[in-house]
């Protein structure tokens, strides 16, 4: 691999109508890291993700995938890096009209290069990984519950063997035990797979399961980013806000 | 960045080197795939020590290369064996889904079953209504005015232009057609007579209907449907308050008042083209029109039309009602039960007229 950081966000700036959401925005994550996006709620986290994704230009700026900009002309390039990332959205995002298995199966038909045996056995290995039955692929997604339903959009998100993989609150909604499962779950599945992982939390024990870095977002910027145990000493009211009593727990 | 993959032959082993994954892949996809074909009739020495990844994409395609089995000698870095033995692990038959056959009877028999429960829902949905009606007899202050006021608006006062455009364009159409007969037969004058009773007592009706069919009853099916995949209706009874009268009985009462309204604006609406085409084709004069209006068309017709307004504007609100509340928590639910409410309320409406016409075939026809 070569050296060129998976995300590069140069002076992003966004501007809804007379909002300011991010003003000089800079951040890089390199291969490998698992950065953990924190700010406070409206402060324009999940703007930044979509930004990431391409699912939004930034007003002014440039966003980086793998090297390449996002938001350059060519539909070709786009969509071979598209396929280089794979988004674990809130609610899942499952198509509700397919079963499970079409859900995951989806994007591999969609290369249009697949036989069906081979889709057949990679969706399975799919559903091994984030460690459902095969059984649980006839199911519709309406027949699942909050937890199926994150595993299944992982599993979906997976399923194009993405470098980069978003996740937008991947926790939220799940009881503790079953969170901490999901964090497990990811933390291994990130090992094996050699993943960079970038994930917009508001969850401390996901956040201390999961994460090396942290990214702060506040103040229109990124106002911290670095290993977890720095940003925590960071002096800055929304970091000793957000962390408080809880700083030494995540260490 | 990432190194294509690689295939050699080198001292009779099968080198693969490079990234084996599926976006590295893609690119040449049918090449790798005859070369592995090619390989896998003598090899049994494979080195896989120089592969920089490999995905389980890759996984797969090797494992089929190899028939299923662990090659004799395989050379290859442990965390890469990993990715390969999770295929291994995998049954070798996976079964595939079972694909339903296609049955008559069977399909017949659903189609029964699902019309008679659609039937029954609607029975209890209408026993609802009553029962509601009941009670806001006795608490009038729990009437959702604000509610059945704008229904009211919505599918009555909001529908007049389209309704109108559609029934002056039908009210010429067939004035034409039928002068162009009648001329033959020098019947001139009973252009009042075709006219008036056609469009008064059955086409503005079953036109105005079918309009609202499509126009209001698929929105309230569609208004109900996504209440209940966005949970609102729930929502609502946990507040307290009954989803029955807050939802369902403005729409089906809001609907039957505005129905017969809308009706009379479109008959109205209809004679008018039909009376304008009539001066221009067979130069029969506007008041002369009107004034014969009433001796061709007993005032009955009037009646029997807006009852059916009446009738037709309940059973679409009951039908677009019904399936709305059965919509299940997904698009694919929603966009079905929407179509099959404008199907059933239209196929309803038509139904419905035609008990209609066997029941007061001896009213409202003039005698000549």
């Amino acid at each position: 691999m070569s050296g060129a950081p998976v995300i590069e966000l140069d002076s992003v700036s966004t501007v809804f109508g007379k909002t300011c959401v991010h003003r000089d925005l800079n951040l890089r994550v390199e291969a490998g890291q698992i950065v953990g996006l924190l700010g406070g709620s409206g402060s324009g986290k999940t703007t930044l993700l979509r930004e990431m994704l391409g699912l939004l230009r930034p007003t002014s700026g440039q966003v980086r995938l793998f090297g390449s900009d996002l938001n350059s002309g060519d539909v070709a390039e786009q969509r071979a890096i598209r396929r280089r990332l794979g988004m674990l959205f809130q609610h899942g995002a499952l198509f509700s009209a397919l079963s499970v298995f079409d859900n995951i199966a989806f994007p591999l038909r969609e290369l249009r290069c697949l036989d069906e045996d081979w889709i057949r056995r990679l969706v399975h290995l799919k559903l091994a990984m984030v460690e459902l039955e095969p059984a649980h692929g006839d199911l519709m997604p309406a027949e699942l519950s909050g937890g199926m339903v994150k595993r299944v959009a992982l599993a979906r998100a997976l399923s194009l063997e993405p470098e980069l993989l978003l996740l937008d609150e991947p926790t939220a909604g799940l009881d503790p035990d079953r969170s901490q499962n999901f964090v497990d779950l990811v933390g291994s599945l990130q090992q094996a797979l050699g993943l960079t992982v970038v994930m917009v939390t508001h969850d401390l024990s996901t956040l201390a399961g999961l994460a090396t870095h942290v990214a702060v977002l506040a103040d229109q910027h990124i106002i911290a980013f670095g290993p977890k145990h720095e940003v925590m000493t960071v002096d800055h009211p929304f970091v000793t806000g957000f962390f408080g009593a809880d700083r030494r727990k995540l260490l | 960045m990432n190194e294509p993959p690689r295939l050699q032959i080198e001292s009779g082993k099968i080198v693969l080197s490079g990234a084996w994954t599926l976006a590295a892949m893609l690119p040449e996809l049918t090449a790798l795939r005859t070369q592995l074909a090619e390989c896998r009739a003598g090899a049994t020495a494979w080195d896989l020590s120089r592969l920089s990844r490999i995905d389980s994409a890759a996984a797969v395609l090797l494992w089929r290369t190899w028939g299923g089995t662990w090659p004799a000698h395989l050379d290859v870095a442990p965390l890469h064996r990993e990715v390969l033995s999770r295929v291994a692990e995998l049954p070798d038959e996976i079964p595939a889904a079972a694909v339903q056959r296609f049955q008559l009877v069977e399909y017949f028999g659903r189609l029964t079953l699902r019309a008679l429960a659609n039937l029954q829902g609607m029975v209890a949905l209408f026993g609802q209504l009553i029962l509601d009606l009941s009670y806001l007899a006795r608490h009038p202050s729990d009437l959702p005015r604000k509610e059945l006021f704008a229904n009211i608006y919505k599918a009555g006062a909001q529908a007049l232009p389209v309704t109108a455009l559609v029934g002056f364009l039908i009210g010429i159409t067939i004035s034409y057609l039928s002068a162009l007969q009648l001329k033959g037969f020098g019947a001139d004058i009973f252009i009042v007579n075709i006219l008036g009773i056609s469009i008064i007592r059955e086409l503005g009706p079953v036109l105005v209907a079918v309009l609202v069919a499509g126009r209001s009853g698929s929105a309230m099916t569609a208004q109900i449907g996504v209440m209940r995949v966005t949970e609102e209706i729930d929502a609502l009874s946990t507040i307290g308050v009954s989803r029955s009268i807050r939802v369902v009985l403005p729409k089906i009462v809001g609907l039957t008042i505005a129905m017969p309204l809308v009706v009379l604006w479109t008959s109205a609406v209809a004679l008018l083209g039909g009376m304008v085409a009539a001066m221009l084709q067979l130069d029969l004069s506007l008041i002369y029109f009107i004034e014969n209006l009433p001796r061709a068309v007993p005032v009955s017709n009037l009646y029997i039309g807006l009852g059916k307004g009446f009738v037709f504007g309940f059973v679409i609100a009951l039908v677009a009602c019904h399936f709305g509340l059965k919509v299940k928590p997904n698009t694919e639910s929603l966009s079905a039960n929407t179509t099959r409410a404008v199907v059933t309320a239209i196929t309803s409406v038509i139904l419905v007229d035609a008990i209609f016409a066997i029941f007061t075939r001896h009213i409202g026809v003039p005698g000549l």
